[in-house]
């Protein structure tokens, strides 16, 4: 059909991750182009020139960013695997939950992860507000989906990989599997679906980056 | 649709509550609005929202529907007839939707900071975030217009939703301010915009009216002036 469908980002972009994961679960094929984000390419200025960040998802020269934007594209293009589901009120709790994801539960879980002290602890009564809302959620299925993957999994699926690795540079436990079950499950039944566990970056460089976002942050607090 | 109920939970001054009485408004849908007071928030709000507790709730067939985004997609959905709110090209869906999340992550929120701004420097670089957002719109009407009235051609869409329910909000914070945010010469396209939307008929009988919003957000801010000035969302 003389499909073009390439795909900017990082090694380790989380946002990129749900593109990865969304292309391979509905089969397209697509090049990735690998951006150095302190060097970033002609290209992806070109593509992205409001917010210069990947992903960006390039289909037959057209440009699209914001990753839930990418996954909707996505969805409405390729028919085959549908993350969205077809009816109008389950649509809007999808897009409800994936808001809810990147607004506060990524946010809290951050801030866990990047903060000390007081704001630290703040965060993980945050983060444990929120991440009962998605065990309520969870009630009676396997996925946000329901059987099979969607849309809210993908949106959420990066903390499947993230929250372990948060939980070891800075030894907190962030889910406890008795705490949150349905959660806890769900991490370790996204983590090694198929497609999904092909498709994590290399554990030890994450714990390398992410160590050192952490000490760049305890150096700059410390000494301002 | 015989027997279906359409309620929705807002307040006079929220923008967010405004976008969904102007997409309604597109599609004929009749429905019930119910003012909340949210200093003193009904039971039926608590529990159609209980994590976020803010309006506006869509609640159609007694379901709740939150968020004004995902009620704007709702609403275009359900009521399928035209016309329609969003595009129907999935390239330009996705533009719609890119600038819809810029307007709301960016836009609104350099909004919001000219009001918790402090200081004249502190309000001057808010407000000129303002107008340099504003430009950058200026640039997205453009291309998503094509020289037509709106975002969306000839009739009003999802962006002329999205942008258009702050325009009373940009008219205080320039009031207060005694600045010019949205500016003739600068963003030609969007000021001209701005008069036909508040002029068409899904929006002028449903806008607060801009002195009255003056009025409100001058006794909110001298009573609380230490409250992040948000907009009642």
């Amino acid at each position: 059909m003389g499909e073009e469908v390439k795909l900017f980002r990082t090694w380790s972009s989380p946002f990129a991750l749900r593109i990865v994961w969304a292309l391979k679960i509905k089969g397209i094929e697509y090049e990735t182009v690998f951006e150095d984000l302190s060097n970033k390419s002609p290209l992806l200025l070109q593509y992205n020139p409001v917010h210069k960040k990947v992903p960006i998802l390039v289909h037959n020269g057209r440009p699209i960013a914001e990753s839930l934007v990418i996954l909707e594209y996505i969805d409405e293009t390729w028919k085959q695997g549908p993350l969205l589901p077809k009816d109008p009120y389950e649509r809007a709790m999808a897009r409800f939950w994936a808001k809810f994801g990147d607004d506060k539960v990524l946010t809290s879980i951050w801030s866990v992860f990047i903060k000390q002290g007081k704001e630290q602890e703040e965060a993980l009564v945050a983060t444990m507000e929120n991440l009962k809302f998605l065990e309520e959620e969870m009630k009676g299925k396997k996925f946000f989906g329901g059987e099979r993957i969607g849309y809210v999994d993908l949106a959420l699926g990066c903390l499947a990989n993230l929250i372990s690795i948060f939980e070891e540079i800075v030894g907190l436990k962030i889910v406890d599997e008795e705490k949150l079950p349905l959660f806890y499950s769900w991490m370790q039944n996204f983590a090694e679906a198929p497609i999904i566990r092909d498709n994590w970056p290399p554990r030890d460089k994450m714990i390398v980056k992410f160590q050192a976002l952490l000490d760049a942050a305890i150096a700059s607090s410390s000494s301002s | 649709m015989a027997g279906s109920e359409v309620k929705v939970l807002g307040t006079w001054a929220s923008p967010f509550a405004l976008r969904v009485h102007i997409a309604l408004g597109i599609k004929s849908v009749k429905y019930e609005w119910v003012e909340e007071n949210l200093e003193a928030k009904s039971q039926l709000l608590l529990e159609s929202n209980p994590i976020n507790k803010q309006v506006p709730v869509l609640i159609h067939h007694h379901k709740p529907i939150c968020e004004s985004l995902a009620i704007l997609q709702y609403i275009d959905e359900a009521w399928p007839s035209a016309p329609s709110i969003l595009p129907s090209d999935p390239h330009h869906r996705a533009v719609a939707r890119f600038w819809a999340a810029y307007i709301d992550h960016k836009l609104f929120t350099w909004l919001k900071g000219v009001a918790s701004a402090e200081g004249a420097e502190g309000k001057k670089v808010a407000l000129d975030q303002v107008r340099e957002g504003l430009v950058v719109v200026e640039a997205a009407f453009w291309k998503c217009s094509k020289g037509r009235d709106f975002f969306s051609g000839a009739g009003i869409g999802y962006l002329d939703i999205v942008l258009g329910c702050f325009l009373g909000w940009l008219y205080v914070a320039e009031k207060r301010n005694d600045v010019k945010l949205l500016d003739e010469e600068k963003m030609p396209g969007l000021a001209a915009w701005a008069i036909k939307f508040c002029q068409h008929g899904a929006v002028k009988d449903v806008m607060p009216d801009k002195d009255e919003l003056l009025d409100y957000a001058n006794m909110v801010f001298q009573a609380m002036p230490k409250l992040n000035g948000q907009c009642p969302s």
